[in-house]
């Protein structure tokens, strides 16, 4: 199963390699992090997907709470929240396949970002299911390469559990 | 007013009332060490090798309760300490350890005597920090000291670049130290989970206080004996609880565990609730988990939540300091008579004796550690090494105070004992100390007879010596079939002319009619002494528990 979680950190030096070297000396799995500053250049965000069951849940968040560094731990499932995730995918494509790879780039708006002879390189945002779907489309042409940046994720103000997180842009 | 980094850093100790530091030299912290050889209100240790430093302020921090404080150079030096780092954040021991590191522009050019100390502590240490500006020293070192003494202490380690050290700036103190944002200390507990709790004891027929080394760190001994005493629950106390309940009280059971006692670890597999404080359910304590107290609801008080239902399923967590929540709890608990839940306690404990074979023709170790017990009066501090020596150590000597047992429990570290007692030593100069050791572990810090004899210690080195590496020989005895594969280690020092060599005083004792007069004489000499007691090579530890079993299979070797 799948869990994600917000670690609000201090950025200071190696706080990165503190977090992962959590999960790494008590074996739990990531699936994908993501990190960047906030709104306060001192405070660092990371997006964190973890496997694992409730057990393993509950202590990854209880052990990352141990760190100095760490601010605040929450598991997004206490509340709704919105999660994206970007991807860059160059996908094999002559000019007679173009088209079709633009048409279903377009039912995804996704945009093109680069484009030569043999391959256009598309850049998607969405959910997880909408990303992967892309990719799962995609790969009838050929992948050329590929690059995920992992989940980010906030909760929403509005405590609504049961709304949709259907895509407003 | 222009200070140095040095200087800074020597008027930070003072700050943080530092009196003792223990450690060892080097390049890049020559500027540090300049600034101490003025310092007279620091009692700088110097140890023979950066391992004992960081046991020796362990030591230290477990015989007097403060904070352990331990200082070695970059490179080499830094990873030296890193046993002894390690040690101490297994058993939660207050340490900060400085090490110096090689100047800032040279950082990541592997430079000579560079070690990523921070990269290679960071699973080890509660937190660590490189300091990497002059200005930033008297921030770094209040951290240090607050992290590592607060909370669920813990070592944290302080890397001082050289150009930081040497570096002068205007300087002028922060107005108040600065508590790192995320860090919680969590003292008093929820009072519905104190409730929930009490109500789990109040409700209880058979009870069982199971204490750790949590009631050591929050001096919380005379509350536990309150709560025990309240309701008439047995108590077991693990190694690192030791005296922390006194062992002259009929309530204890003794240690649990694969080398506890047949009426502590029989306690938890029929009790039906169990009050843990302080302690975490390690592996040593709990066999199989699947066979761990089968019928028993557990109530778990403790300062760290992370602790809490981390190996076994809690029905009641109480998060919160033990001396506060024992406090909040006290309050809310009934008086319990003895019921026949004493009665069965008293029986198993009166036929199952912690007991051995005596023999008047060779001496056995056993016999040594109760000789020791009944000479000092069961009023000494003692350090052990690790293996039998340590096992016999905490069943044969029986604790009735805390801050006595100082012993490697987490990490198991061989070598710590003898460097511990000094560090005990010196930070309680009247008290008698023993290091108890087996002849392997005695070897890995031997050097430190050195800083015993520099600093005039009477430090009284026990060795149980067999001429084995003892407690893996006694696994290869049981599970592989005596063959003894690296474990027999005949080839040793006269470790009497050893001693003298350092001119320290050695006695060699080979006859169990002479083993309590050599204890006595060993207390009298005001000089380190090693007592090298010729022991029974083949004798094992009883009880135990076999790896993998569940607790309640006790196994009491033979009685003749």
């Amino acid at each position: 199963m799948k869990h994600t979680i917000s670690v609000t950190v201090e950025n200071k030096f190696g706080v990165l390699a503190r977090v992962s070297g959590l999960f790494s000396s008590r074996g739990y799995n990531i699936d994908s992090l993501a990190v960047g500053e906030t709104e306060n250049p001192a405070v660092s965000r990371m997006t964190i997907v973890v496997k694992g069951d409730d057990k393993i849940l509950a202590q990854v968040i209880k052990q990352l709470n141990k760190l100095i560094d760490v601010i605040d731990v929450i598991d997004l499932r206490t509340g709704s929240y919105v999660s994206r995730e970007l991807m860059l995918v160059k996908v094999k494509c002559s000019a007679r396949k173009r088209t079709e790879v633009l048409e279903i780039a377009n039912v995804f708006r996704a945009k093109t970002v680069d484009i030569s002879h043999e391959s256009l390189i598309l850049l998607i945002t969405g959910t997880e299911e909408k990303v992967q779907a892309f990719k799962q489309l995609m790969e009838q042409f050929g992948i050329m390469e590929l690059t995920r940046t992992g989940k980010v994720a906030m909760l929403r103000e509005s405590n609504n559990e049961n709304r949709d997180d259907t895509e407003l842009n | 007013m222009k200070l140095s980094g040095a200087e800074i850093f020597i008027e930070c100790l003072r700050k943080e009332k530092v009196d003792t530091m223990f450690g060892y030299p080097g390049g890049v912290v020559i500027p540090l060490f300049d600034k101490l050889f003025d310092a007279n209100d620091i009692h700088f240790v110097l140890t023979r090798h950066e391992q004992a430093a960081a046991h020796a302020a362990d030591g230290y921090a477990r015989a007097t309760g403060k904070t352990g404080v331990c200082l070695a150079t970059s490179g080499p030096g830094a990873t030296n300490l890193v046993t002894g780092i390690a040690t101490a954040y297994m058993d939660s021991i207050p340490m900060v350890a400085f090490t110096g590191q090689v100047a800032m522009p040279l950082i990541g050019t592997d430079a000579f005597q560079e070690a990523d100390i921070t990269g290679i502590t960071r699973p080890i240490t509660k937190h660590n920090f490189l300091v990497s500006d002059t200005s930033k020293i008297a921030d770094v070192i209040s951290d240090a000291f607050y992290i590592a003494s607060t909370g669920r202490p813990g070592p944290v380690l302080v890397d001082l670049p050289k150009d930081v050290s040497s570096g002068k700036i205007d300087f002028e103190w922060p107005e108040k130290p600065n508590v790192p944002m995320g860090y919680r200390i969590n003292k008093k507990a929820d009072s519905a989970e104190v409730i929930l709790a009490a109500d789990a004891i109040n409700k209880s027929e058979k009870p069982l206080i199971y204490a750790g080394g949590g009631i050591i760190i929050s001096n919380a001994h005379k509350e536990l004996l309150t709560l025990a005493e309240t309701i008439n629950a047995p108590v077991t106390t693990t190694l690192m609880g030791l005296g922390g309940f006194p062992a002259s009280n009929p309530l204890w059971v003794g240690m649990p565990g694969m080398h506890g006692t047949y009426t502590a670890n029989m306690a938890f597999t029929e009790c039906d609730l169990i009050v843990a404080v302080g302690a975490r359910f390690d592996d040593r304590v709990t066999g199989k988990i699947e066979g761990f107290a089968p019928n028993a609801k557990i109530v778990h008080i403790d300062t760290d939540p992370a602790a809490i239902a981390k190996i076994v399923d809690v029905d009641i967590p109480v998060v919160g300091d033990a001396k506060a929540v024992l406090i909040q709890l006290i309050k809310q608990i009934k008086h319990r008579r003895p019921n026949g839940w004493n009665k069965t306690i008293e029986k198993m404990k009166k036929e199952h004796p912690v007991c051995y074979n005596y023999s008047s023709e060779i001496i056995k170790p056993q016999y040594v550690v109760e000789q020791i017990y009944m000479i000092t009066k069961g009023e000494a501090i003692i350090t052990t090494e690790v293996g039998q020596n340590q096992m016999f150590a905490a069943l044969y000597y029986l604790f009735d105070k805390p801050r006595r047992f100082i012993s490697s429990g987490g990490l198991g570290t061989m070598g710590y004992g003898f460097p511990a007692a000094i560090g005990a030593q010196i930070g309680k100069p009247d008290a008698t100390v023993f290091d108890i050791a087996g002849d392997g572990s005695i070897q890995m810090n031997i050097q430190e007879l050195a800083t015993a004899v520099e600093q005039k210690l009477p430090v009284n080195i026990a060795i149980l010596n067999n001429k084995y590496l003892g407690m893996v020989r006694q696994w290869q005895e049981m599970f592989y079939k005596k063959r003894y594969s690296s474990t027999d280690i005949n080839v040793q020092p006269d470790f009497v002319k050893l001693a003298e060599s350092y001119g320290a005083h050695g006695i060699r004792v080979e006859n169990p009619d002479d083993v309590s007069d050599a204890i006595k004489e060993a207390i009298s000499i005001k000089k380190p002494v090693i007592l090298d007691f010729i022991v029974d090579r083949e004798e094992n530890v009883w009880p135990m528990v076999a790896p993998g079993a569940a607790i309640s299979e006790v196994m009491e070797g033979k009685k003749l």
